[in-house]
């Protein structure tokens, strides 16, 4: 009988198919046991180009810090958490883009971390219409107000409406009563205007000018003249890359002269130095602060955590580089917003995107938030019918080149009627 | 506010418009005149000379003054050569037909901005002024930087002028201009001029944004008003009128400042936006712009 010997010599082929199938064989196991670790998806609408950059920026950092803790700490339901990054140009229409492609292409599991009013409200029916969970940080009062649907919450922040509430009754009785308001004119700054008006009407003040500039605008000197001559107190709120550009004009603008007192939302100022030069005239102004970004003295351990976390010193500024100040006071949103995902799922039972109602109902179930390393802001009142948290907010005053809290404002400063029940209506 | 001091910032702020707007535009209107070349990119090398100046302002040590001198030096010289090699790379290739460099230079816009996005960031940088003065009048205070960049827009405009006018080089521009043809019969390198014209045009913007940016930082994005109203400018001036686009920079600036402190700057672009679409429908030549034959 003649056959071909039987060879023991293996030849480079075979031990190639050999490795090959070896490594298919191994990769089976993981693959079944992925149905219970795959890691949980979360998308992130980023403004990292555009108009918001600068709180892009940071908002990406916060949530990586963040994301590394809840890892480190065991992930949701023992899940690894991964957050998928998307650029929406800090506009309203790539927005409803962006929250579309996290869901359908990156397979997330929920949308998060969304700042700028008119990427909200220009993305949030999107998300209604995809039935995915739309965790907004953004402040502003479409969620509370009833604009929006029940697949879009605001967890992490408190809104407009309830920071101005907080901020009227300080401005009239310890800087004047006749304030002009310059404001951005989009949705975010329209909420100024509305709300602080009211407030300050409440207080027996009044706001005697309103002055509306586009975000996009470079040049502000030109509407400084629109301030009335009796003005006692100028509130500013600017956003955009041109914040500097105003504050150093307005500076400019008032000089060495008298000036009515400033009262600022450090939106004016977010990512800026206090220090640069040409903001001289500051000292001694007051600015509300969602998070104070100068460590203050009284500052708890969780607060010591998280900017150690996220990487800033106590003045406010990236660790690796003194001139790239963080966007202190809003960012801790996403931070917070993270955790709260946590619990949800957790609570939830969470498994896949089949259970996104419950993430939703989880939330709506939710009380107050108690400060801690998930809450390093402070301690907050979830309101589960408007979807909107409530918190603590700071008053601080520029005082030897840093920001000292001078004021917070308590729980209850902050409440309004609700507007709005979204629990009783459908998904 | 009074009315005499509101009028006064008004054109204040209006002349610091005028200045920087007939800068850029007379870059923009030379370009035209000498190729007939619809730049669609001027708005992009008008951003690309305030973000190398933000580079040139951390990279030169000591005060700010010198390094800005640097940039005001450096910047235009850089735009020009990359303004040159484009022309040299694209536009010389399509023979400047004119649909084509329109697309070409839409091409080079976005290629442009991107690159400043990628290489410099999507942030707003702040550049130091030279000069850190303010003026303060009884009514308001003023930024002292602002009037010279009105006085050193002059200096430069003077000077373009000048090399028009008076220089053999002015001399080979203007013949280039009248007659493409003839100019070359008598021996003149017109693929040299374009491209000399290309880079003093957008060394031009180039410098105006170097002269702005202490006043508003740079941002890959800032070259899209310039770009508008520049285009505004030297429609209205006449295409290719270098007088008319000087002469239509101040109105336009002028009444920008007026306008868009009395009412608002909405209505100021509304109404110099107004302008083009009349001067179009009336003087379709513009201002000072020559019949075509």
């Amino acid at each position: 009988m003649t056959g071909r010997p039987f060879t023991t010599t293996p030849t480079r082929r075979t031990i190639l198919k050999g490795m090959a199938g070896a490594g298919a064989l191994a990769a089976v196991p993981r693959f079944v046991q992925a149905q219970s670790s795959e890691p949980i998806r979360i998308g992130f609408q980023l403004h990292r180009t555009g108009i918001g950059a600068s709180y892009g920026r940071w908002y990406e950092r916060t949530a990586s810090a963040a994301l590394k803790v809840l890892n480190e700490g065991g992930g949701i339901n023992g899940r690894p958490v991964e957050i998928v990054f998307e650029d929406d140009g800090t506009d309203p229409k790539r927005g409803a883009e962006v929250v579309e492609k996290l869901t359908t292409q990156s397979n997330c599991d929920l949308v998060m971390g969304t700042l700028f009013s008119h990427v909200v409200i220009g993305s949030a029916p999107r998300a209604g219409e995809l039935k995915v969970p739309y965790l907004v940080c953004s402040e502003g009062h479409h969620v509370a107000s009833g604009m929006l649907n029940r697949w879009t919450l605001q967890p992490g922040i408190t809104d407009v409406k309830s920071q101005v509430q907080g901020m009227a009754p300080f401005v009239s009785s310890n800087l004047g009563k006749k304030v002009t308001m310059i404001f951005p004119d989009f949705a975010f700054g329209h909420d100024h205007r509305d709300f602080f008006t009211a407030a300050m009407a409440a207080q027996g003040g009044e706001v005697i000018q309103q002055i509306a500039i586009p975000p996009t605008e470079t040049s502000f000197t030109r509407y400084f003249p629109q301030i009335p001559s009796e003005t006692e107190v100028i509130y500013h709120v600017m956003v955009g890359p041109a914040v500097l550009t105003f504050v150093k004009e307005l500076g400019e603008f008032y000089g060495s002269g008298d000036r009515p007192q400033l009262f600022g939302f450090i939106d004016s100022l977010e990512a800026v130095d206090i220090n640069s030069p040409g903001l001289e005239f500051l000292d001694g102004s007051h600015f509300w602060e969602g998070h104070p970004r100068y460590k203050q003295a009284d500052a708890s351990e969780h607060e010591t955590f998280y900017r150690a976390a996220v990487g800033v010193d106590d003045n406010g500024a990236s660790v690796s580089d003194p001139a790239d100040i963080a966007t202190y006071a809003h960012m801790f949103s996403t931070w917070e917003t993270l955790f709260v995902i946590k619990h949800a799922m957790e609570a939830a039972g969470y498994t896949g995107p089949a259970d996104r109602q419950k993430i939703v109902e989880a939330i709506e179930a939710m009380t107050d938030f108690a400060e801690g390393q998930a809450h390093p802001q402070g301690p907050k009142v979830f309101n589960g019918k408007t979807h909107q948290a409530f918190g603590l907010q700071s008053i601080t005053k520029v005082e030897g080149g840093k920001l000292v809290r001078v004021h917070q404002t308590s729980m209850e400063d902050g409440f309004y009627p609700d507007e709005v029940d979204y629990t009783t209506m459908s998904f | 506010m009074d009315f005499g001091p509101f009028l006064l910032l008004a054109l204040m702020e209006g002349l610091v418009t005028a200045a920087v707007l007939a800068l850029t535009a007379s870059g923009l209107s030379l370009v035209f005149g000498i190729m007939r070349v619809v730049n669609v990119a001027h708005g992009a090398f008008f951003m690309l000379g305030a973000v190398l100046a933000w580079f040139v302002s951390q990279w030169v040590p000591g005060p700010p003054a010198l390094s800005f001198a640097v940039a005001l030096v450096l910047c235009p010289l850089i735009v020009g050569a990359i303004a040159a090699a484009a022309d040299t790379a694209v536009l010389k290739r399509l023979n400047y037909e004119p649909e084509a460099t329109i697309v070409a230079t839409i091409g080079l816009l976005y290629i442009l901005e991107q690159a400043a996005l990628s290489f410099f960031g999507p942030d707003a940088r702040p550049v130091p002024a030279p000069l850190n003065f303010r003026i303060q009048l009884p009514w308001f205070g003023y930024s002292g930087y602002k009037l010279a960049v009105v006085a050193a827009a002059a200096l430069v405009l003077l000077a373009v002028w000048l090399i028009l006018r008076h220089t053999r080089a002015g001399l080979i521009m203007r013949a280039t201009q009248i007659d493409r043809d003839t100019a070359r019969a008598f021996g003149i390198n017109v693929d040299r001029v374009y491209a000399g014209v290309f880079a003093m045009g957008a060394g031009l913007a180039a410098i105006a944004a170097v002269l702005i940016v202490p006043i508003q930082q740079a941002h890959y994005l800032m070259g899209g008003d310039p770009l508008l109203l520049s285009f505004i400018v030297v429609i209205i001036g006449g295409l290719g009128s270098l007088r008319g686009t000087l002469v239509a920079a101040l109105v336009i600036g002028l009444s920008d400042g007026v306008i868009s402190t009395f009412f608002a700057p909405t209505l100021a672009k509304i109404v110099a936006t107004l302008a083009v679409a009349l001067i179009l429908v009336l003087r379709p030549q513009g201002l000072f712009g020559k019949r075509a034959a």
